[in-house]
């Protein structure tokens, strides 16, 4: 069966609106996008949609209570709220540079997870 | 009292502060102070842990702890003073800073030149006059995501976001993924006033349903909050009183707006916009007070930092000219004027002339969604060249660059205004 969806293009913040067609994981067609970013986009979007995950870890003596941090590459969605609870349970000791790997290879997906700023330790 | 004399003042250091500073400094002027009242330097971005910063500006995709240390290593690399926890308290149409701080306490710094980057902040429960009690429970959603993201509290369970702005999205994403039952977001217009991409990463992902044409119209609880009451509004904005439900909440995020915060502005006599509530600027982005220069949030509120630093870098720049006396103003004012569709453009005026330019930004919002436009640029009536775009939302500035050479022709100019307009037949 085609099925048909429409879809806001995020690879960058003008959001196309693009359409796509397709039947199970084959495409159809892909409409409305003003850039090649959109096809791959609108693509990835219909078979397997992946996010960039941004959150915070627990720290140690540092400056302050939390360090933000992030995958490095984009993970399945459906895996968002697993990578959650192993992140949520990890606690990092200060000092930590940006880049800082805190979990390498999490839940098999190819991305780790690394600070996203500078902390220093509590004075 | 200490006395001091700088070159340039820069007073914040959050992006705009940040990057007009390191500009200035990289056109020559190499005695800046920038003087900062929180802790440490970034801004609003450390708390902004979010991606989705720096497309336009880096080509890649940055949080907003990583972008702000990009431009916080910038400024330590290079032999500009920073001035943390410290506070201006005046800054005078002379351009004298007065500011005040633990170690120094208070000091005045007579300045060459002062750029202006306080930044914005959000609107309150008060601001909007919300009926209901006062408890507990109701924060902007900037609060909340201080609480979350850098003090380590996530304030509640069951959340109600009012408003649309991407700060609200973004709170609606980050409470969900802390593990609270995000309810709903009710925004009181037609369309959402945030990112497109926001709207699909944040609430679609997560199937938090945003509802349009909806707003709060009561808070219940006593000490804390235990509920709120939503109702939908006419196509007049006014609740419809049939339609009013309970909501079970112990937490409302308010995203109902930014305003420039222009105390400081004003002191220095100032002139303000009523459409932006920022300064009125020429397209150096300097006041009606010469030498003094504003940029970023405090100008008008951005929807991308990416335009801030772009707008700071220009600030920063002209900063510089002036210190050097690298320009002069031309005699006659072009006046910048927001047509057909358009809330507002910066800047209001162009007026300087200067040899190494080859073309003016001119930065708009629409005041209304609108797809298939054509954004058309008049100068005293006729029109100067125009293009299409697909769609204009009012979340998301436009930004029109106007050639120099396009000015060079027209000596007499009075005025350039832009209108943005659907397409016939659209």
């Amino acid at each position: 069966m085609i099925e048909k969806k429409q879809l806001t293009c995020v690879a960058c913040p003008k959001g196309c609106e693009v359409a796509v067609e397709f039947e199970g994981n084959e495409i159809i067609s892909i409409d409305g996008h003003a850039c090649p970013q959109g096809e791959d986009y609108a693509k990835e979007e219909v078979v397997a949609p992946t996010r960039i995950l941004p959150t915070t870890a627990v720290v140690k003596n540092g400056s302050l209570p939390l360090v933000p941090v992030k995958t490095t590459k984009a993970i399945p969605l459906e895996v968002i709220h697993d990578a959650m609870s192993i992140i949520g349970n990890i606690e990092v000791e200060a000092p930590i540079k940006m880049g800082d790997v805190l979990i390498e290879n999490i839940l098999d997906t190819g991305a780790d997870i690394v600070a996203t700023r500078n902390l220093a330790r509590q004075i | 009292m200490h006395k001091l004399n700088k070159e340039l003042v820069v007073i914040g250091g959050g992006p705009a502060g940040l990057a007009a500073a390191k500009e200035a400094y990289e056109k020559g002027i190499k005695d800046v102070m920038v003087i900062e009242r929180d802790m440490e330097l970034g801004g609003i971005l450390p708390q902004c842990i979010h991606n989705g910063f720096g497309v336009h500006h880096f080509k890649e995709e940055l949080t907003g702890p990583e972008y702000a240390q990009r431009f916080i290593d910038d400024v330590a690399e290079r032999d500009i003073e920073v001035k943390l926890n410290t506070m201006v308290l005046d800054v005078t149409k002379d351009k004298k800073v007065y500011a005040v701080n633990k170690e120094e306490g208070f000091s005045e710094i007579q300045a060459e030149a002062v750029i202006l980057a306080m930044g914005c902040r959000e609107r309150t429960a008060g601001a909007i006059g919300i009926p209901g009690t006062r408890p507990a429970g109701v924060i902007t959603a900037g609060t909340a995501q201080r609480y979350t993201n850098i003090e380590g509290y996530v304030p509640g369970d069951e959340v109600v976001v009012l408003g649309s702005g991407d700060i609200g999205l973004i709170m609606a994403r980050r409470m969900r993924l802390e593990g609270a039952d995000v309810k709903a977001v009710c925004e009181l217009l037609p369309y959402t006033g945030g990112l497109t991409r926001n709207v699909v990463q944040c609430l679609e992902d997560y199937d938090i349903p945003l509802m349009l044409n909806h707003t709060v119209t009561e808070i219940i609880g006593n000490g804390k909050l235990e509920a709120v009451e939503i109702s939908e509004v006419d196509e007049n904005l006014n609740p419809i009183p049939e339609t009013a439900k309970i909501i079970k909440a112990d937490t409302l995020l308010l995203s109902v707006g930014l305003i420039p915060e222009n105390e400081l502005s004003k002191k220095a006599d100032v002139v303000l916009d009523d459409r932006t509530s920022g300064p009125i600027v020429n397209e150096g982005r300097e006041t009606n007070i010469e030498g003094i220069f504003a940029c970023g949030n405090v100008l008008h509120v951005h929807d991308l930092v990416d335009w801030v630093t772009q707008e700071s870098e220009i600030a920063g720049d002209w900063a510089a000219k002036y210190i050097k006396g690298d320009y002069k103003r031309s005699g006659g004012e072009v006046e910048v004027k927001a047509g057909e569709n358009v809330s507002y453009v910066i800047p209001q005026k162009i007026e300087l002339e200067s040899e190494d330019r080859n073309r003016i930004p001119l930065y708009m919002r629409v005041s209304t969604p609108l797809t298939a436009v054509d954004v058309n640029l008049y100068a005293d009536g006729e029109k100067l060249y125009s293009f299409s775009e697909p769609f204009a939302k009012p979340g998301e500035m436009i930004s029109v660059p106007l050639a120099q050479k396009t000015l060079d022709g027209l000596d007499d100019l009075k005025e350039i205004r832009v209108d943005i307009i659907e397409k016939e037949g659209n």
